[in-house]
Formats: C-alpha cells, sequence, structure tokens
C-alpha cells in the first residue's frame, strides 16, 4: 500500500496524463461529470456521484462506427480506428465498477464488441471508496462493498492523504509509473481498515439498504410481466431517458446515419427504451405503450438481464436515477411496490 | 393539507370526479411523485409539500381522455399552463375539477445538495402549512438547517403571482416569494460580448445529454410526434454527437414554445444538468414584450398569441443588430 | 515567389427567396444582366412564411457562412399576410441567435419585390461583402460537415 499527500494529487495527475489519458470527476458549470484531466480543469473528488456515470470511458453516449466518402465514383468506406493508446479512469466508484462488469457480459460475450472490448483492453481504472454514502445509495443490496471497490487500483482518502492499493496487473503497472510521487504506508493499513468500518457503518444506516430482491429473478418472468401494477407505476412517466442516460449499466444503443453533405457517418448512440422510437422496426414498433416501455427497463435489470447471466442483477445500486428522475419514480419504488402488493395477497 | 384531502373524499364520494391528480408522498423525504388516486383509502397517501413542484397541468392532456371528471390540485404558476392548454385545444376544461392550492415556493432538493447537505433522513419545514422559514434537516451525518428562501425552485424567486388564473375553489393560503426580476439574468448576458455569450451557453449546453426532460415536462411541448423524434427527418439525432446539435434542439425548443411559454420553470427544474433553460424561454419573452408589447401567456384563453399575431408596422428583423 | 498554400475564403450564401416577389426579382436581376457574387445559391420557398427557423439553422449545420431571407413587401405577400408573420419569427430567431454569441450580420432579411431586380442584385452583393468581413462561420456549424 501507498500514499500521496492530497495536495500532491494535481502532480499525480499530471504525471498519469504526460503519458496517457485521463478521465476524472470534473466540475463543468456546477455539475461534476466525467471529462478529460487538464491542467485548468477543475477536479472534484468530493462529490459522491457524478451527473452520468463513467460508462462513457467505455461506452461513450455517441461515437463514430465508418465514414463513407465519395472520391470519383467510388465510395470509400473508412472503418474508425480501434483504441489503441492507454488509459485511466480515475475516482470511479465501488458501484462504477460493477457497472463496468455488467457491460462486460454484454458487449464481450459472442459476438465481441470490438470498440469496447478495446477500450477496456487499454484503461485502468482507480477506484475510490465512498467517504460518506448517501441516501439514495443500495449497493449494499446488490452485494457491492463501496468500502471496498475491486478495481484496477483502490484508494481511500484518510486524514488528508489518498491511500493506493494496487489490486490488478494494470493496477501495477500504473502503480509503477507513478511510484516516485507516492509514499510506502505499508504501516498504516489499519487506517484504512478503520476508515472501511466507517464508512460499512454508515451503509448499514442507509435508508435502501435493507432493500429486499425477492422474488426478482431470471424465473419470475412470466408473474412480473403480467402484473397488473406496471398499469399503476409508468403513470407519472414522463417518458425521458434521465433514467437510461445517469444509469452506469443501461447499455442500449442506437445506429445512425448522419449526412454529411459530402459523404455519411455512421454512428452509435445511446438509446433508452423510454422512447417511442426504441426498437423500432421496418414492421414498425413492438412497444406501442409507454406502460410497455416503462417495463422493459425494470424488467430487463431485474428479471432478462439475471436470466441471462447467472443471476447476475443490472442494477448496481447507484442511486442515480434515485436523484435524478424528473417525476421522482425509481427503480426502488418499482420494487417497493411489488414487495408490499406480495405482502398484502 | 388536511382540508384538501377531506375535500377531495368528499368530491370523490358524492361522484363529482372519478379520480384525484395529485402528488403521492415519496419513499424519501424529497420525492412525491405525481399520482391519480381513486378511492378514500389510496387519499392517505396524498402529500402536499414543498417538495411538490411538479405541474400537473400536463398530466391533464391525457385525463381529458379519461372518463369522467378529473380533480387537479393546481399551483398558481400551473394555472397558467392550463389556461394555455385549453387555447390550444389540448385539455377539456369540462373534464377539469380544479382545485387551486396555495404555495409557498417549492424546493430544490439540488440547492439543498449544493449546500453539502447529504445522506438525508428526514425534513422538516417543507410542510406547507409551517410558518417556519428553515428548513431543519437530518442527515446521518448529523442535524443540517437551511433558510427556505435559499432552497427554493429559482422560478419562486421570481414569481409571476399568487393569484390562481382558472380554478373552481380554492383551498390554502399562498406567500410572497419574489425577491428578483425574472429578466436580470437575460439582461447581464445581452450585456456581454458575442464572445462572452457563445463561451457562456457553449459551456451551459455542453453538459446537455439530450435526456429529453425539458420537452417531455414542458406543457408547452405538448406535440403529438415532435419534430426531433421524427424518424422520418434527420433531425432525430439522439445525441449531440456535435456540439452544433445541443444548440439547434434548445434553440429549436424555446422557438417552438415561443409567445406560448408560461415561464413555469418546469425545464429548468427537471434539467438533470441544471443547465439554467429558462434562459432561453425568458429571452423570447423579453424580446416579444418589448417589440410586440406586453404578453404573459397563460393569463387568459382567448387572446392570439404573439406568433400568430401581427401588426402592419412590426419591428424589421434588423432591429437585432440596431438594438446592440 | 512562392506560392502560397492559403486556401482563400469563398463564403457559402444561402438565400431562401419567395417564389413570387424575391425569386422573380432575381430572374430580373439575371434577365437584366445585373451581377451578383455566385457564392450566393438560392432556395426557392412558396412563401417567406414558409422558412422555418430550423432551415436557417440547418443552413449554418450544414456549412454556411450566412443566410439571408428575402420575401414580398409588407403588404404585397401572395398569401396577404405571410411576410407579416415570417417578419415576427426572424427577428426572435435573429435575436436568439445574437444573444448566445451568433455574430450579428450573418443573418439578414431583406424584401424584393419582382420589379426590384437592381435590389436583389445590390443587397446580394452587399451581403456577400459582409460576410467575407466576418469570415468563416466558426460558431454554427457542424464539425462533420467541413470538408
Amino acid at each position: 500500500m501507498y500514499k500521496i499527500a492530497k495536495e500532491n494529487l494535481s502532480a499525480l495527475f499530471r504525471m498519469i496524463a504526460a503519458s496517457q489519458d485521463l478521465y476524472l470527476p470534473v466540475k463543468v458549470c456546477g455539475q461534476v461529470n466525467f471529462k478529460a484531466w487538464s491542467e485548468d480543469a477543475e477536479v472534484d473528488l468530493d462529490t459522491l456521484k457524478t451527473v452520468k456515470s463513467p460508462k462513457d470511458a467505455f461506452f461513450p453516449q455517441n461515437e463514430n462506427l465508418y465514414t463513407v466518402t465519395k472520391e470519383n465514383k467510388k465510395l470509400k468506406i473508412e472503418p474508425e480506428a480501434l483504441r489503441d493508446k492507454p488509459f485511466v479512469v480515475f475516482g470511479m466508484k465501488a458501484c462504477d465498477v460493477q457497472a463496468v462488469t455488467v457491460l462486460d457480459n454484454v458487449f464481450l460475450a459472442e459476438p465481441v464488441d470490438t470498440y469496447y472490448s478495446a477500450r477496456r483492453e487499454h484503461g485502468t481504472i482507480v477506484a475510490l471508496a465512498c467517504h460518506e454514502p448517501e441516501e439514495s445509495c443500495f449497493c449494499k443490496v446488490f452485494g457491492i462493498d463501496c468500502a471496498e471497490p475491486a478495481a484496477d487500483v483502490a484508494a481511500w482518502f484518510v486524514e488528508g492523504s489518498l491511500y493506493w492499493k494496487a489490486l490488478t496487473e494494470k493496477g501495477e503497472v500504473l502503480t509503477e509509473a507513478v511510484k516516485e510521487l507516492l509514499a510506502d504506508a505499508d504501516k498504516e493499513e489499519d487506517k484504512v481498515e478503520a476508515e472501511k468500518e466507517a464508512i460499512r457503518a454508515v451503509v448499514e444506516k442507509l435508508p435502501y439498504s435493507n432493500l429486499s430482491l425477492e422474488g426478482w429473478n431470471g424465473d419470475a418472468l412470466t408473474e412480473k410481466f403480467n402484473s397488473e401494477l406496471w398499469e399503476q407505476l409508468y403513470k407519472p412517466c414522463l417518458a425521458c431517458g434521465t433514467c437510461t442516460f445517469v444509469c452506469p449499466t443501461c447499455q442500449c444503443y442506437d445506429i445512425k446515419d448522419y449526412d454529411t453533405g459530402h459523404g455519411v457517418q455512421r454512428y452509435r448512440c445511446w438509446d433508452s427504451c423510454m422512447y417511442s422510437d426504441f426498437t423500432m422496426m421496418a414492421h414498425g414498433n413492438n412497444r406501442t405503450s409507454q406502460m410497455q416501455r416503462f417495463r422493459q427497463r425494470f424488467m430487463h435489470k431485474l428479471v432478462y438481464y439475471p436470466a441471462n447471466n447467472n443471476g447476475m442483477y443490472s442494477c448496481v445500486g447507484c442511486g442515480r436515477c434515485v436523484e435524478k428522475c424528473p417525476a421522482s419514480l425509481n427503480i426502488v419504488k418499482v420494487i417497493k411496490s411489488f414487495q408490499k402488493q406480495g405482502g398484502e395477497k | 393539507m388536511q382540508e384538501l384531502i377531506n375535500r377531495a373524499k368528499e368530491l370523490l364520494a358524492d361522484g363529482t370526479v372519478a379520480r384525484v391528480l395529485g402528488w403521492k408522498a415519496g419513499d424519501l423525504p424529497y420525492n412525491p411523485e405525481p399520482a391519480y388516486f381513486e378511492t378514500a383509502e389510496a387519499l392517505d397517501e396524498f402529500v402536499y409539500n414543498g417538495f411538490c413542484g411538479a405541474n400537473l397541468s400536463k398530466y391533464m392532456i391525457e385525463a381529458s381522455k379519461l372518463e369522467g371528471k378529473t380533480l387537479v390540485c393546481l399551483k398558481p404558476c400551473d394555472t397558467y399552463s392550463f389556461n394555455q392548454l385549453i387555447k390550444e385545444h389540448r385539455v377539456d376544461r369540462d373534464k377539469a375539477y380544479i382545485i387551486g392550492v396555495g404555495c409557498k415556493g417549492k424546493l430544490d432538493i439540488e440547492k439543498i445538495r449544493a449546500k453539502g447537505i447529504k445522506g438525508i433522513e428526514s425534513i422538516s419545514g417543507a410542510e406547507i402549512t409551517d410558518e417556519a422559514d428553515t428548513l431543519t434537516i437530518q442527515t446521518i451525518y448529523g442535524e443540517k438547517s437551511c433558510a427556505y428562501a435559499d432552497a427554493m425552485l429559482e422560478r419562486c424567486h421570481v414569481c409571476k403571482g399568487k393569484e390562481h388564473k382558472i380554478y373552481d375553489e380554492l383551498i390554502g393560503e399562498s406567500k410572497d416569494t419574489k425577491d428578483a426580476d425574472r429578466f436580470d439574468a437575460v439582461k447581464a448576458i445581452e450585456t456581454m460580448s458575442p464572445e462572452e455569450k457563445f463561451a457562456y451557453f457553449q459551456s451551459e449546453l455542453s453538459k446537455c445529454i439530450r435526456c429529453n426532460a425539458c420537452r417531455n415536462v414542458c406543457p408547452a411541448c405538448s406535440c403529438r410526434k415532435c419534430v426531433f423524434d421524427s424518424t422520418k427527418f434527420d433531425s432525430s439525432q439522439k445525441a449531440n454527437v456535435d456540439s452544433f446539435e445541443e444548440k439547434m434542439f434548445h434553440i429549436i425548443r424555446a422557438f417552438h414554445v415561443a409567445g406560448r411559454c408560461t415561464d413555469c420553470g418546469e425545464c429548468s427544474r427537471v434539467c438533470p444538468q441544471g443547465i439554467p433553460l429558462h434562459l432561453f424561454n425568458r429571452k423570447f419573452i423579453k424580446d416579444i414584450d418589448e417589440l410586440y408589447g406586453e404578453y404573459q401567456a397563460g393569463e387568459d384563453t382567448e387572446s392570439r398569441a404573439p406568433l400568430t399575431n401581427f401588426t402592419f408596422d412590426d419591428a424589421e428583423p434588423s432591429i437585432v443588430g440596431k438594438r446592440g | 515567389m512562392s506560392i502560397e498554400a492559403k486556401e482563400e475564403f469563398r463564403p457559402k450564401i444561402v438565400a431562401f427567396c419567395c417564389n413570387w416577389c424575391s425569386y422573380a426579382g432575381a430572374d430580373l436581376a439575371g434577365s437584366s444582366r445585373l451581377g451578383y457574387p455566385a457564392d450566393v445559391k438560392i432556395i426557392r420557398v412558396p412563401c417567406s412564411c414558409r422558412v422555418n427557423p430550423m432551415f436557417i439553422l440547418r443552413a449554418f449545420e450544414k456549412g454556411a457562412d450566412g443566410v439571408i431571407m428575402c420575401g414580398c413587401h409588407p403588404g404585397d405577400c401572395h398569401y396577404s399576410t405571410g411576410n407579416y408573420y415570417a417578419r415576427r419569427r426572424m427577428t426572435l430567431l435573429f435575436s436568439m441567435l445574437d444573444y448566445i454569441g451568433v455574430e450579428n450580420g450573418r443573418t439578414r432579411v431583406e424584401w424584393v419585390s419582382a420589379a426590384e431586380g437592381v435590389k436583389f442584385s445590390t443587397t446580394m452583393n452587399e451581403f456577400v461583402e459582409k460576410i467575407y468581413s466576418l469570415g468563416k462561420n466558426v460558431r454554427l456549424g457542424d464539425l462533420r460537415c467541413r470538408n
């Protein structure tokens, strides 16, 4: 284990950024999101949750797939180059790290998504323990320990220092590269242990920590799908895409063409199951009502995904949707409503 | 609040209304959700407090298609939206039983969070009946407090007034919350140089994630099919691939509601990235007021909107350059 | 003497002209052998009122450096009132563009009747000159549309 004083962090960032891209929470116009580091960026590591999740680093909101240009009378098709340079994502949280595993199960399964896998291969994740978890957090429900993120490097803020522990080979490489800024802290491990205990004690007190997922699994498909509750639950939904776009695990995308006037750019961008043209096909749309689209989101997270991934849920309890939904709807309310209904039966 | 619930129960019982559209208590102290109540028992979950910022007028578009009357709770500013929707034939006045509810300013949880208050367990002082002007917030990390006015939504600081423009009956008292002029921020931007203006909007809009929350919550955005959703038209880009698309979306959206926007402030309230979207709408409102005479959308249900109206001697577009 | 590889700036200008007056005015300018720069590309619309604010933004998106809209003089609209509505719309749109920091001067509205070939020609010449002085439009274009 190593440590670095908080005031030396900008030197650390400068050193990392000298040889590779560095993404970390940056405040722009009052909001914190993951952005590329620059000398004048306002780095904010105190805000617990960035508005958008860091999934952009591996699965950007939009990315070019290929470009078609006209050369004389022929069409030239140029695929977008795959990521071939290393980069670091600094300051992810335990839930966000687990979310990357969720994405891996989708994009790294056959057929492998080459754009995504190239980014995964070249990305190193430095994750921070959550110093002060908030009321909207419920990562514990999904078995995530926010005191001990399982990333390439795990880090803790204790008493003005950042404690740094490499957990994987990639993490070791990054540690080597910045070693001259790090001080040995093997003897201070008890401080970190105390911080972990403090975090876990707070997590126990969070209102959502004891949420029960009973009844939500891959086998519950017909029962949950046909429930009459959806008809009531979706009512306040505005059909905006906020929940899906701030979510660290939502992975649906759309592929579109953009006419540049002298060619075509084919790109993919995040899609939202809340949108009316979600999975629209030539014959039309197979989800014609907002109720169906609303249901899709929660069924996917809590039923379809576990059915295909050995029971793993594709929600990580980051609570971003809890904080951001304009109509105050969220996955927790859905789970609780079903629980309440189950209890009444 | 109890008075409101009792009255709603009465109206449900005597068959005047088939359902009640209001807010249901959330599972956190600050997240009540818009909800329909069809029985007296269901109304036990009804809540009306400082966090009930949602403008229910837009839900009335759907409720107007339902069988029977809907009792809808509208705050003073929401009634402007409702009037505007009547004018546009999007809601049915006869299908609504409007209870004008009192308002002493609505709260913005983001403003509370911005003060570093987190781990919220309970909030007292947000009740509409409370005389207190301070919120007392119990958190996992100790007790915090915050002045009510400091936690108010931006729109409440520039409140249009506490008079309901349309209602069947009124319940509850209101408190004046206006302490700023709504055009101040617009004027400040107008005095900037083009470079500063551009830099300001470029960085604000760079946060946009195209979630469409601003559009979907907007009572004026009631088109059945939005131009930005039309798959037959390549303006339906789902992401801001280029920074131009952020500007395009927000300018066009503001333009489409120009002269119809009541300045209810819902767009800014719901933006997950805290973009001050009202600055676009208010610019149009200010221009309309200055060039074509004072106009408040939703004030009435009869007058012609400024963009569907004209006079022979309107200002020429070149006035933009001349005004400096 | 060295040949500089510096590319000369040639503005792209879109002119929306109403079918009944301004387009005929452009025709008259042509048949009267009055010149206007080839940088101006005319798009004919049935009425100035047909010009949706999105058309203007679209033109900029695809690389225009200036956009001008021409219609019948107020009072002379073929459809009686179309240009009155257009006038309000364009005023508000131009004001908004100015507000977000797009140089004022890249947009213009001019009323040109079918008999005003001379006015059409001088307007276009003036406008092109103005765009030359403002230079390339970098604030409102889509980067993907650049060559």
